[in-house]
């Protein structure tokens, strides 16, 4: 199964194994990484999601959809990498990604 | 509330023929049976059209998925005419405000004021949050009866929107005097003129600490972050009142009325109290569950800017239509067993209170901090405060909330 490492705002990583198809969202909430809320349950609908994506992952986790960009206009600290974790969906090529968190969700 | 009553309002409300339901009209919210007859609608009109509404016609989406579905499709649901069902009197009479418009300009304008409630600055007002609640609770009577809207819940929210704000602390008072002017609603000529005039001087105040912020280096309060910004500097006089209105209710009323909604739930629901004793780390989780069994806003309101089908129905271009998020957070389709108030439930975060989409609540994460606060210092203060009677209601089908609530904490 692909792995996922989260890098939380204080430094900490945790890895998460999932399966194909899973999103970064779901990846993290169910895994128990703490840092990421999903509240609108992966609708692109509440920017709890928020993650930065490492540079070298940057090309291969693909562009922002519009809603999203819309949604993230609203998040605190968004930068060019930022993406939320429910519109990724984890492949085999996503084996290894790495994503930083953001200090707070809002 | 007492069963015989919610029992006597779920009659009612199978006996109600469908095309006279109107639940704009607020009479069922200043009783407290509102829900029995979304219950009625989710089950048989999901998407439901009233023609002779209190405020003309519009629909009623209800079910959990049907509002997510809605309040996401600004495109097609637009916010520009109005967050309310009820109309403003006149075309000047407007107050314009962020919330009620569309982007890019509702992009620009909450942009200007998101950052008070950003991560960094949570973490620095949380000491004087936790502070200023201890100072409110230890003050409070034991062993009589006293309101605990008065005492708890509008005290702390005056004085957080006052800090907010910036305001003169002495005069703090004013500000749920404005927030209930404002949302106040179904009233004659003469109380809606005395209403305007009562708005006029609010302006007038707030003019004043605008004018001593805009020559001044800018500070990290909402007055002078409005008066910086260059979205919002060159705001006429009614869209500063309407942005003021927005922040006073919503910095107000919501967390309010989920102040008390909290204390009342666990009344009704002893094993959660229970629960909560035994085990304070379910506090954030419960704040959540708390703000989704309250649901202090009832509804927004969209217009539809094009013909849209949703289900069998065709909502027409031009037509008003209110998401009932007080019916979807009760959606037991959506949530699992929603009329049970549970603590511990799974999922918590995915109530429709704060909205979702571009117009999700900007103060979600400050509404939750303040409720996390007051529920710690009250457990180790005082493990049982009782609620007497059942609360008065606000007589509104958009403000969702309670005028006075008797309480007792036991000697």
């Amino acid at each position: 199964m692909p792995k996922v490492n989260f890098i939380s705002f204080a430094g900490k990583t945790y890895t998460a194994d999932v399966a194909e198809g899973t999103t970064v969202m779901r990846a993290a909430v169910d895994n128990g990484v703490p840092g990421i809320d999903g509240d609108c349950g992966g609708q692109c609908a509440c920017a709890t999601c928020h993650v930065f994506i490492e540079p070298e992952w940057q090309s291969k986790t693909g562009a922002r959809t519009e809603p999203e960009s819309a949604m993230l206009e609203f998040a605190d600290g968004t930068k060019p990498n930022s993406r939320l974790g429910c519109q990724i969906e984890v492949t085999k090529a996503l084996d290894g990604l790495t994503v930083r968190m953001p200090e707070g969700q809002h | 509330m007492d069963h015989s009553v919610l029992a006597a309002a779920r009659e009612e409300a199978h006996a109600t023929p469908l095309d006279t339901l109107d639940m704009s009209d607020p009479k069922r919210f200043a009783a407290g049976t509102a829900l029995p007859f979304f219950e009625r609608l989710r089950k048989e009109a999901p998407v439901h059209y009233q023609p002779n509404g209190l405020y003309g016609p519009y629909w009623s989406i209800t079910k959990y998925k049907d509002i997510m579905a809605t309040d996401t499709n600004h495109k097609v649901f637009s916010s520009a005419h109005g967050i309310t069902l009820v109309e403003p009197r006149s075309e000047e009479l407007k107050a314009p405000m962020f919330i009620a418009m569309d982007p890019p300009k509702h992009d620009d304008q909450r942009k200007a004021v998101s950052g008070i409630v950003a991560p960094n600055n949570l973490a620095n007002m949380e000491n004087l949050i936790r502070s200023r609640t201890i100072q409110v609770i230890e003050q409070l009577p034991v062993g009589v009866p006293f309101d605990w809207v008065e005492k708890v819940s509008v005290n702390l929210t005056t004085q957080m929107l006052a800090t907010l704000f910036d305001f003169p602390f002495e005069d703090r008072h004013l500000l749920p005097h404005w927030s209930d002017t404002a949302t106040t609603v179904g009233m004659t000529e003469a109380e809606m003129d005395a209403r305007e005039a009562e708005l006029q001087n609010m302006l007038k105040y707030f003019v004043r600490l605008w004018n001593e912020r805009v020559n001044a280096p800018p500070k990290t309060d909402l007055i002078s972050m409005l008066a910086h910004n260059p979205a919002t500097r060159n705001m006429p006089p009614r869209e500063y009142m309407g942005n003021l209105i927005l922040l006073i209710v919503g910095g107000n009323d919501t967390t309010r009325n989920s102040m008390t909604g909290g204390l009342k739930f666990l009344n009704e629901f002893p094993g959660e109290y229970d629960k909560l004793r035994s085990n304070p780390s379910l506090i954030p989780n419960m704040v959540s569950e708390i703000i989704r069994y309250q649901t202090p806003l009832a509804y927004m309101r969209r217009t539809a800017l094009e013909d849209f089908e949703l289900h069998d129905k065709t909502i027409r271009k031009g037509e008003k239509l209110a998401m009932w998020y007080v019916s979807g957070n009760r959606d037991s389709d959506s949530i699992p067993d929603a009329d049970r108030f549970m603590i511990d439930r799974k999922n918590v975060r995915s109530h429709l209170s704060f909205g979702f989409g571009i117009h999700r609540c900007v103060g979600n994460r400050l509404a939750e901090l303040q409720l996390k606060i007051l529920w710690e210092e009250l457990l180790k203060r005082y493990p049982r405060i009782d609620v007497l009677a059942e609360p008065t209601r606000v007589p509104s089908s958009f403000v969702n909330g309670y005028l006075s609530m008797k309480v007792q904490i036991p000697a």
